[in-house]
């Protein structure tokens, strides 16, 4: 027993830093990856720094510089409020990046403890598994906005509506795992042994959900920040004074033929983004757990 | 067996439907909202509201609201909406056309165009067209449906004037105005489907191709197309069918999006709409309803596995 309880705190020590390399290896070693990554950067950059980058206030409304083209003033030109065009899309970035980060934390802690949970107690197993069924079956966009659109929106609820639909994919991977590992001989020696259940859990199951996790989390990310613009697009999320890149683009609806930068420049920022996570995703994929498939 | 195997399907679907319904009826409930506000208006007096709350049940216990909700749901009777005062059924009824169309034409698109790109791509793994291919993928299932949809509607319907911007047209004022205002929207919402779809196709062909049955077949001399078409697609149909049915998730929220795009008077917009109004009966009854489509369709999907591989066996 004391031999084991010895090596535990050494072999972490170990792991730590190799799965650690192994995802900074991964992310850094394809030419489409490195884009990804700098138009990652240039968004997170943007988002912390929109203050010193942004040329105007975003929610100031000026009805003298209404629906303007590109000017020196204004280099995307301006809504229909005459507010900033440019300026609303680098602090848009702010609530997206606020709401994929948030989204995420929030479903893999959840996803993993619910997993981990029906993987290991198998007595509670099966109603687990039933409830995401059920949950998975319910459109996550028609639920998230059903919830927002009743409780009110705002930044919580938006956090909250958009993590319950992304939850059970979360547990199933996390179940998967728990399942498979815990048949392993090494995890039966443990038990025969006696280890307690927490040293079990953290010494042997979770760390073996690390890096299917990583790779769920870029594509939980990915969701969240398109739920997030799509509710707002579809006048569902957070109120329309708010710079969203999903609230550029419904504001910009009524004015497309005449503008079309309107909803081109927001729904840019947004796509490339998406693709930029995305991207990562498939490598981080390919270099970590080559036979995931996505969107599990 | 066959019958048999279909009904011990469909009696598992079944818990499943209940419990969508009483997690649908859960979140709903759970929002502080009163029904009875909405349908009086906010000016409404104290014993006004009371008298509604009594005749919509609303005075009883969360528990058999829920019971009566799903007693009523079982013979079919959908509720009535707070706005208009029409069944939701009618409704749903009158709003049905356009969405049946518009994800008809997707899903159709999306096979003719998904499995050839996947066979494409699959036939030299790593070459450019297979690199390309699934860049392309990426790129598709990245986009989001509303940004595909507005970049296509400036160039067909604002640069070029082919297409008319948006609306809709039912299929008996002409099937060319029914088609041409189908054309978008279904391009639109195909992208991630497509992007979805031709990825597993290529890679669950990949995956058969270093079967040992397949050098058998060319070892005996068949072509490298009878190779494709006997033996590995048949073979990779099973994730590609499973890849199918879980995709109609995201085809239902491209519905919801592409039809507010578009301004299609589908279900889509039926339920935006009805969200925005907060009435609760027709938002309760939509998201069932397209709840239980998904749940049916990955019914489908099961009962195709037995199709598809003569092995599964019940």
């Amino acid at each position: 027993m004391s031999s084991l309880q010895e090596s535990g705190p050494i072999r972490r020590e170990e792991a730590a830093p190799a799965g650690a390399n192994a995802i900074l290896r991964a992310a850094l070693s394809s030419i489409p990856a490195w884009l990804a990554a700098v138009v990652m950067m240039c968004v997170v950059a943007m988002a912390v720094f929109a203050p010193l980058i942004a040329t105007a206030n975003p929610t100031a409304i000026a009805p003298a510089e209404r629906l303007l083209g590109p000017t020196s003033a204004h280099f995307l030109g301006t809504d229909a409020l005459g507010r900033d065009t440019f300026s609303r899309i680098v602090y848009g970035s702010r609530l997206s990046l606020t709401v994929g980060a948030g989204v995420t934390v929030f479903s893999v802690a959840l996803g993993l403890v619910v997993g981990v949970f029906a993987g290991y107690f198998r007595a509670f197993d099966m109603v687990i598994m039933r409830v995401m069924d059920g949950l998975m079956a319910i459109p996550g966009i028609l639920l998230a906005i059903a919830l927002i659109a009743l409780t009110g929106a705002s930044l919580a609820t938006v956090l909250v509506a958009i993590t319950v639909p992304e939850v059970p994919r979360v547990v199933r991977l996390v179940r998967g795992v728990i399942l498979s590992v815990r048949s392993e001989d090494f995890v039966e020696a443990a038990i025969t042994l006696g280890s307690p259940i927490r040293r079990i859990l953290w010494r042997h199951l979770i760390p073996s959900t690390v890096a299917p996790l990583t790779v769920q989390a870029t594509f939980v990310f990915a969701s969240a920040v398109l739920t997030e613009s799509t509710l707002s697009f579809l006048g569902a999320g957070l109120p329309s004074e708010i710079p969203s890149w999903g609230n550029m683009m419904a504001d910009g609806r009524m004015y497309f033929q005449l503008k079309p930068g309107l909803i081109f420049f927001p729904g840019f920022a947004l796509a490339m983004t998406l693709l930029s996570v995305n991207i990562i995703g498939d490598v981080l994929r390919d270099r970590l757990d080559p036979k995931m498939e996505k969107r599990a | 067996m066959l019958l048999f195997y279909v009904l011990r399907r469909i009696l598992a679907a079944l818990p499943v439907m209940v419990l969508v319904a009483i997690i649908v009826f859960a979140a709903l409930r759970l929002t502080p909202n009163d029904p009875a506000t909405i349908m009086a208006g906010e000016d409404a007096t104290e014993a006004q509201l009371e008298a509604i709350r009594v005749s919509m049940g609303l005075d009883q216990s969360i528990l058999v609201q829920l019971g009566t909700w799903l007693q009523r749901l079982a013979t079919g009777d959908l509720g009535v909406s707070l706005i208009s005062g029409a069944p939701v059924l009618d409704l749903i009824g009158d709003r049905i056309g356009p969405t049946i169309a518009l994800s008809t034409s997707s899903f159709l698109f999306t096979m003719m165009v998904a499995i050839p790109l996947g066979v494409l791509a699959s036939r030299k793994p790593g070459h450019l067209v297979d690199r390309a291919l699934m860049g392309l993928s990426t790129l598709g299932l990245s986009l989001p449906v509303f940004v595909i949809g507005y970049v296509l509607m400036y160039a067909f319907a604002i640069s070029f004037r082919w297409l008319p911007v948006q609306g809709y047209e039912p299929l008996s004022s002409g099937f060319w105005a029914h088609a041409q205002r189908l054309i978008m929207p279904s391009l639109a919402l195909s992208g991630a489907y497509i992007a979805l779809v031709a990825r597993m196709t290529r890679s669950s062909i990949i995956e058969v191709k270093g079967e040992d049955y397949i050098r058998t077949a060319r070892a005996k001399g068949a072509t490298e197309t009878a190779i494709l078409i006997r033996h590995a697609l048949r073979n990779a149909a099973i994730p590609i069918v499973t890849v199918v049915g879980a995709g109609v998730a995201s085809l239902i929220t491209g519905v919801v999006v592409t039809e507010s795009v578009f301004n299609l008077p589908g279900l889509g917009r039926l339920v935006v709409e009805a969200v925005l109004a907060r009435d609760y009966p027709v938002i309760q009854a939509l998201i069932l309803l397209f709840s239980f489509i998904y749940i049916l369709v990955n019914l489908i999907v099961d009962i195709l596995y037995t199709v598809f591989d003569p092995r599964i066996r019940y």
